[in-house]
C-alpha cells in the first residue's frame, strides 16, 4: 500500500495497464536518468539491436519529426505573432517574422471587450470540478466493476461501454429544456452537472484497477472487518492514483476545450473561455490581431499545464489505445 | 455504508465497557448477528451504490434527452412557447424538403472524409517515425501532442486567419509561387479543406500516439522473420506493420466517425457570422440543427435533424461494424 502511495505519478506500476509501456523500452526516460535503476532491466535488451524500426534512426527521421513538430507549433506561433502586432499588420506587403510590441495593448482590449477574467475563472472551475468528480465517481464504479462480485456486473459494464458509442450530444434540445426548467440557463452548473461522471472514466478505471489491486488485499481488508467503503478508501483509492491522474488530465482538457454545449447553455454574461473567444470574434472580426491575441491568451494556460503534465497525457493515450 | 456500522458501534460500546468475562459471550451474540447482517447488506448492495452515479446521471442527461428528442420531433415545438400540437412526420417532411438540409448533409460527409482519411495515413506515418529508437522520446511524443490541448475554437480562429481570402498567409504564399488565390471562405471544397485541416491539426498527433502504442505491441520477431526473408523496410511496413495495426485503425475510424459527424466548433468559428457561409458552403448538420433550434426557435425541426443525424451515425456505425466483422472473419480463415 505505502509503496503504491509513494510512487510519483508518472510512474505506472508494471502491474498496471501499461501494456504499451511494457513493450516500450523507455517511456519516461527513467533508464537514462538512472532513477529507475532495476525497474526494467530486460527492456532495453529486448529491443536493442533488433531489426525493424527499432534500429537507431538517422537524421532523416529526426528531420521529418522536427518538421512535424514545427508544423504543430507554427499555428500557435502565428497566433502570437499576429496577436503582438496592430491590426494593420495583415494588410502590409510582407508578413512579420518577429513578434511586435503590441501584445499587452491587444490583451487589454481583449479584457475590455469580453469578460476574459470571468471566463478564465469559469473555465478553471468547470474543468476542475468535473475532473475531480469524474475521477472520484469513476474510481468508485471502476472499483466495483473490477473487484467486487455482484449480480449483473458483466451486462452492466457492457452497457457502460456501449454508451460511449451513443452520440448523446444529439439530445441537446431536451437537455436545454431540462436546464431551462431547472432555471440553470446561463449558470455554470448547467455545464458542470452533465459532466460529473463519464462512461469513459468508468471504463478506464475498471481496466486499470483490475490489474492494480491484488484480490488478496481486498480479502484481507474484509477479513479484518473493514466495511466496503473503508476498503475502497484505503485500498482502491491509493492504488488508483496513477490512472486517476491521467483521467483527471483528460477530463480537464476535454472540459477546457469544450465549446458546443457551453455555447448553447451559457449566456454572454457568464462564458467559459471558448465561448468568450466566440464573442471576441463576433465583436472584432476585422481586427485579427485582437482576435488572435485572445486565442493566444486562451491557449497559454493549457500549454503551461502541458509542459508539466504532457508526459502523463502521452502515456495515458498510449495505454488507452492498447487496452481497447 | 459506514453509517450503520458506526451507529452500531456507538450503541454497543458502552455495553462493551460493562461486565465482561464469562457472561460476555451471551451479550455479544446479538451484536455479532447484527453486525453480520449489516456487513452482508453492505457487501451485497454497496457495489450497486458505487456504480449508481453513472447510471443515474446517464439516465438524466444522456438517455432521457435522446429519447425525448424523438418526442419533440413529432410536435410543433417552439423554443419559447414550448410544446404545441402533435404533427406526426411533418417536421421530417419539412426538413427533407429543405435544400439546406441536403447541403449540410453533403458538407458533413465531405468534411468528415477529408479529415479522417488523410489523418489516419499521416498519423500512421508519424507513429512509424516515433517508433524508431529515438533520443529524447518523450520530447518528440509530447511535441506531436501539443495541438491536442488547444481548444478547437482557438484553432479555428487561427486557421481561418491563415486561410483568409484576402490577407491570409496561405493565399499569399500561393500567389508568391504563381498560383491564383483560392476562395477559402467562398467556395465549397476549399472551405471543407480548410475546416478539415483544423480537425487534422488537432487530432493527427493524438492518433499517432495511439498507432505508436499499437506498433510497439507488434512482436519484434515478426520483423526479424521478415528481414530474414529478405523484406526491406518498406515491405516490412506494408506486410507486417499495417496488418497488425488493422484493429487499431478500425478503432480510430469508428471513434472519429461518432465525433466527426457531429462537427460544430470549427465550422461555427470559420467566419464571424457562424452560419456556415453565405450560401451554407460549410454548414454542417449540427450547425444546421443549432440554427433551426436557437436562431429560428423551432425545437421541433431541430429535433428532427437530431434524429436524422442520429440515424446517420448509427448507419455508418453499422457499416463499420459489418466491415470489421468481415475483416476479422477473413483473417480467422487464414
Amino acid at each position: 500500500m505505502s509503496a503504491l502511495e509513494e510512487k510519483p505519478l508518472p510512474i505506472i506500476p508494471r502491474t498496471g495497464p501499461a501494456t504499451a509501456a511494457k513493450n516500450d523500452d523507455d517511456p519516461f526516460g527513467r533508464d537514462r536518468s538512472g532513477s529507475g535503476a532495476g525497474s526494467r532491466p530486460g527492456a532495453r535488451r529486448r529491443r536493442g539491436g533488433s531489426g525493424g524500426p527499432g534500429r537507431g534512426p538517422g537524421w532523416i527521421v529526426y528531420g521529418c519529426l522536427a518538421a512535424v513538430i514545427l508544423g504543430s507549433m507554427f499555428p500557435l506561433w502565428w497566433s502570437f505573432l499576429i496577436g503582438s502586432h496592430d491590426s494593420t499588420i495583415l494588410s502590409r506587403d510582407s508578413f512579420p517574422l518577429l513578434p511586435g510590441g503590441n501584445f499587452l495593448e491587444n490583451a487589454t482590449s481583449v479584457i475590455d471587450t469580453v469578460p476574459f477574467w470571468r471566463a478564465t475563472m469559469n473555465s478553471i472551475i468547470v474543468s476542475t470540478v468535473t475532473a475531480v468528480s469524474v475521477v472520484f465517481f469513476s474510481t468508485l464504479a471502476g472499483y466495483a466493476f473490477a473487484k467486487l462480485r455482484f449480480k449483473g456486473a458483466v451486462p452492466l459494464l457492457v452497457f457502460v461501454i456501449a454508451t460511449m458509442a451513443i452520440p448523446t450530444q444529439l439530445g441537446v434540445v431536451p437537455l436545454y429544456q431540462v436546464m431551462a426548467t431547472l432555471g440553470w440557463i446561463g449558470e455554470l452548473q448547467a455545464v458542470i452537472v452533465p459532466g460529473l461522471v463519464t462512461a469513459f472514466g468508468v471504463f478506464w478505471m475498471t481496466q486499470y484497477l483490475r490489474q492494480a489491486i491484488p484480490d488478496e488485499l481486498i480479502e484481507a481488508a474484509t477479513v479484518d472487518g473493514c466495511s466496503m467503503i473503508r476498503t475502497f478508501w484505503h485500498v482502491a483509492m491509493p492504488a488508483a492514483k496513477p490512472a486517476a491522474a491521467m483521467l483527471f488530465l483528460f477530463t480537464f482538457v476535454l472540459n477546457w476545450t469544450n465549446f458546443f454545449w457551453p455555447f448553447i447553455v451559457l449566456g454572454p454574461q457568464n462564458p467559459t473561455l471558448p465561448v468568450a473567444l466566440q464573442q471576441l470574434q463576433a465583436a472584432h472580426f476585422v481586427d485579427y490581431s485582437l482576435v488572435l491575441a485572445g486565442a493566444t491568451m486562451a491557449t497559454v494556460p493549457l500549454l503551461i499545464l502541458f509542459i508539466f503534465a504532457g508526459r502523463q497525457l502521452v502515456s495515458g493515450i498510449m495505454q488507452g489505445a492498447v487496452k481497447q | 455504508m459506514v453509517a450503520p456500522a458506526r451507529a452500531e458501534a456507538a450503541v454497543t460500546s458502552p455495553r462493551g465497557g460493562g461486565p465482561t468475562g464469562p457472561t460476555g459471550t451471551g451479550r455479544r451474540k446479538p451484536r455479532i448477528s447484527f453486525r453480520h447482517r449489516a456487513s452482508a447488506w453492505d457487501r451485497r448492495y454497496s457495489p450497486y451504490l458505487y456504480i449508481s452515479p453513472f447510471f443515474l446521471l446517464f439516465a438524466v442527461v444522456g438517455l432521457f434527452p435522446l429519447i425525448y428528442t424523438a418526442w419533440v420531433a413529432v410536435h410543433d415545438w417552439d423554443l419559447i412557447m414550448g410544446q404545441g400540437e402533435f404533427i406526426g412526420m411533418e417536421n421530417f417532411a419539412h426538413i427533407l424538403g429543405e435544400r439546406a438540409f441536403w447541403v449540410s448533409l453533403r458538407n458533413t460527409l465531405s468534411i468528415f472524409i477529408l479529415s479522417s482519411a488523410p489523418q489516419v495515413v499521416v498519423a500512421i506515418l508519424i507513429a512509424y517515425l516515433l517508433d524508431y529508437n529515438l533520443r529524447a522520446k518523450t520530447f518528440w511524443r509530447m511535441g506531436v501532442l501539443v495541438p491536442y490541448v488547444v481548444t478547437p475554437v482557438a484553432v479555428a480562429l487561427i486557421f481561418s486567419n491563415l486561410f483568409g481570402d484576402r490577407y491570409g498567409l496561405v493565399n499569399s504564399t500561393l500567389q508568391a509561387i504563381g498560383i491564383d488565390a483560392i476562395g477559402w471562405h467562398s467556395d465549397v471544397l476549399p472551405s471543407h479543406l480548410a475546416i478539415a485541416t483544423m480537425v487534422n491539426f488537432r487530432w493527427t498527433g493524438y492518433n499517432a500516439l495511439i498507432f505508436l502504442a499499437a506498433m510497439q505491441a507488434v512482436p519484434r520477431d515478426l520483423y526479424e522473420a521478415a528481414a530474414i526473408d529478405g523484406a526491406g523496410k518498406v515491405r516490412q511496413f506494408i506486410s507486417v506493420t499495417i496488418p497488425n495495426l488493422r484493429p487499431t485503425i478500425i478503432f480510430v475510424i469508428i471513434t472519429s466517425t461518432i465525433g466527426g459527424l457531429q462537427i460544430f466548433d470549427e465550422p461555427r468559428m470559420f467566419d464571424q457570422y457562424g452560419r456556415g457561409g453565405a450560401d451554407g458552403q460549410w454548414q454542417t448538420m449540427t450547425l444546421y440543427l443549432y440554427e433551426l433550434g436557437w436562431t429560428r426557435s423551432d425545437f421541433g425541426l431541430a429535433s428532427a435533424v437530431a434524429v436524422l443525424l442520429f440515424l446517420l451515425i448509427v448507419a455508418i456505425g453499422l457499416v463499420n461494424f459489418v466491415i470489421t466483422r468481415r475483416i476479422s472473419s477473413s483473417e480467422a480463415k487464414r
